[in-house]
């Protein structure tokens, strides 16, 4: 973080203390919700957010910052409604710019099969609070003008869904403007502090040990992303987690406005434009399970391919920009926030490729069950016990990217 | 560019022509059977470091493989 942003920002920086009611491990947007909820909603300010390098740099960084809540099963669908709606007072009550805006969400289908899905995603989301139609060909091109319904002759656009709640946001400033509004309220945040241990009594997580000494903590959430399994090791946990490169990129600028966030369930691609104007574009996960951040040219080829004989316009573009984000795939495509068995050891994980829409209301609930030590019901279908007792929650073809 | 696997009948091939299979492994502190059995059926070792795994050749010979590989960097350790 530059000097720039630390006078516009108010972050104070403290030496860390040796105790905190809640220690929070991960300085992301989830880490960072969750120490910004238990600041404004429980008033729980004894709190400390480590981040292993700065703030915002993993992959609250390295997302495509869309927010939606077109999810295929009630669950997800009142969850994500909850961070949409959050999201979108994010602004008035931060007092701060994170340059929210609703564009509207639009999912095309390929197949009669796609058609049946879509169909039955509108009725899902209206049955439970969020606002989804299906919409025609003609519907499309006029949402959408630079569609090509023909796919280029080989994936002709049949209908979709219409999600009018679709809205994109400036990841850094989502960060900042939590990271701020917990730290003027009094929480700590340390970056560049490692959490290299727990300490443990029995069946019961006492604190950290971090590259900053030792930390005691009446609770520890474990917020961390791409790392989760390591960390969650050190209590002695076993996770449903696989982690996966996850990779994106930009083109320069398009002269004229592409107003909503497209999706293609046959192609398999995602594309919006940043408030620079470039095209942003992301698509499936790596078939391997790594840590890299690197990033290739087969993705860049596949996913631009597929992204031009939908849209013809971009053939004039080029790549300006590319990245990678490591993804914790959980097996049932859905998150977990849940305590673990352990006491005093809580965990958000399992965010795959559905984080960045979730901070707000992941950020909301975790508080809540932190400060209450009892689990809200909007969030009790996501227990880690859910894989044991056979109650997952199948939700991969709303993952957008699957 | 690409992981490069190479497969013993087909040569060095991009990963995209391959599947991946995770090698499963329950830990021996888990005693009890279905405590067992969903680890097996859920539980992922996720290592950070060096790794072996399976591969499957999809668009070439249709055989597995075993491949040593980092995932801290994804190298190529040993094929």
């Amino acid at each position: 973080m530059n000097e720039f942003i630390e006078q516009k920002v108010k972050l104070k920086w403290h030496p860390p203390k040796k105790s905190y009611d809640v220690v929070i491990v991960g300085g992301g947007g989830h880490g960072l919700a969750t120490a910004y909820f238990l600041a404004t909603r429980h008033g729980i300010t004894n709190v400390a957010v480590l981040e292993r390098k700065y703030i915002g740099g993993g992959n609250s960084g390295r997302n495509t910052t869309v927010i939606r809540a077109n999810y295929g099963i009630p669950e997800a669908v009142r969850f994500y409604q909850r961070s949409v709606d959050l999201y979108a007072q994010l602004e008035q009550e931060t007092d701060r710019w994170i340059m929210h805006k609703q564009k509207g969400l639009l999912w095309l289908a390929h197949s009669e099969a796609g058609v049946r899905q879509e169909r039955a995603r509108a009725e899902v989301n209206t049955a439970f609070g969020s606002e989804t139609v299906y919409v025609t060909q003609k519907e499309i091109k006029e949402i959408c003008p630079q569609i090509d319904l023909s796919g280029g002759g080989e994936w002709p656009v049949l209908g979709g869904s219409y999600h009018p709640a679709g809205a994109t946001a400036r990841h850094d400033r989502v960060v900042w403007a939590l990271a701020e509004g917990a730290m003027v309220r009094g929480a700590h945040i340390h970056q560049r502090t490692a959490v290299t241990g727990l300490m443990m009594d029995g069946d019961r997580v006492t604190g950290v040990e971090t590259s900053a000494g030792p930390i005691s903590a009446g609770a520890v959430v474990c917020a961390v992303g791409g790392h989760v399994t390591s960390l969650a090791s050190m209590a002695g946990l076993r996770l449903p987690i696989r982690t996966h490169p996850l990779q994106a990129f930009v083109t320069n600028h398009y002269a004229l406005d592409f107003d909503p966030i497209v999706a293609s369930m046959g192609l398999l691609f995602y594309i919006s434009q940043t408030a620079r104007g470039e095209m942003l574009m992301g698509a499936e996960i790596d078939r391997q399970p790594s840590y890299s951040y690197r990033s290739g040219h087969h993705f860049i080829q596949s996913c631009a391919h597929r992204a031009m004989t939908l849209l013809p316009f971009l053939r004039d573009l080029r790549i300006l920009r590319q990245w990678t984000g490591v993804c914790d795939m959980s097996p049932d495509y859905s998150p977990i926030m849940s305590k673990t068995g352990v006491e005093n050891f809580y965990i958000t994980t399992g965010w795959g490729t559905w984080g960045f829409k979730a901070i707000p209301a992941g950020g909301q609930q975790m508080a809540e069950l932190v400060a209450t030590g009892e689990t809200p019901e909007l969030i009790a279908p996501f227990t880690l016990d859910r894989f044991a007792k056979d109650r997952t929650l199948a939700d991969r073809g709303s993952a957008g990217t699957h | 560019m690409s992981i490069r696997i190479t497969c013993p009948n087909c040569g060095t091939r991009p990963i995209e022509e391959y599947i991946y299979g995770e090698i499963p492994s329950v830990p021996d502190t888990i005693t009890d059977a279905d405590a067992r059995n969903v680890d097996r059926a859920f539980m992922h070792n996720n290592p950070e470091g060096p790794t072996i795994e399976r591969w499957f050749h999809l668009y070439g010979c249709r055989r597995w493989l075993t491949l040593h590989r980092d995932t801290r960097n994804d190298k190529v350790l040993l094929e």
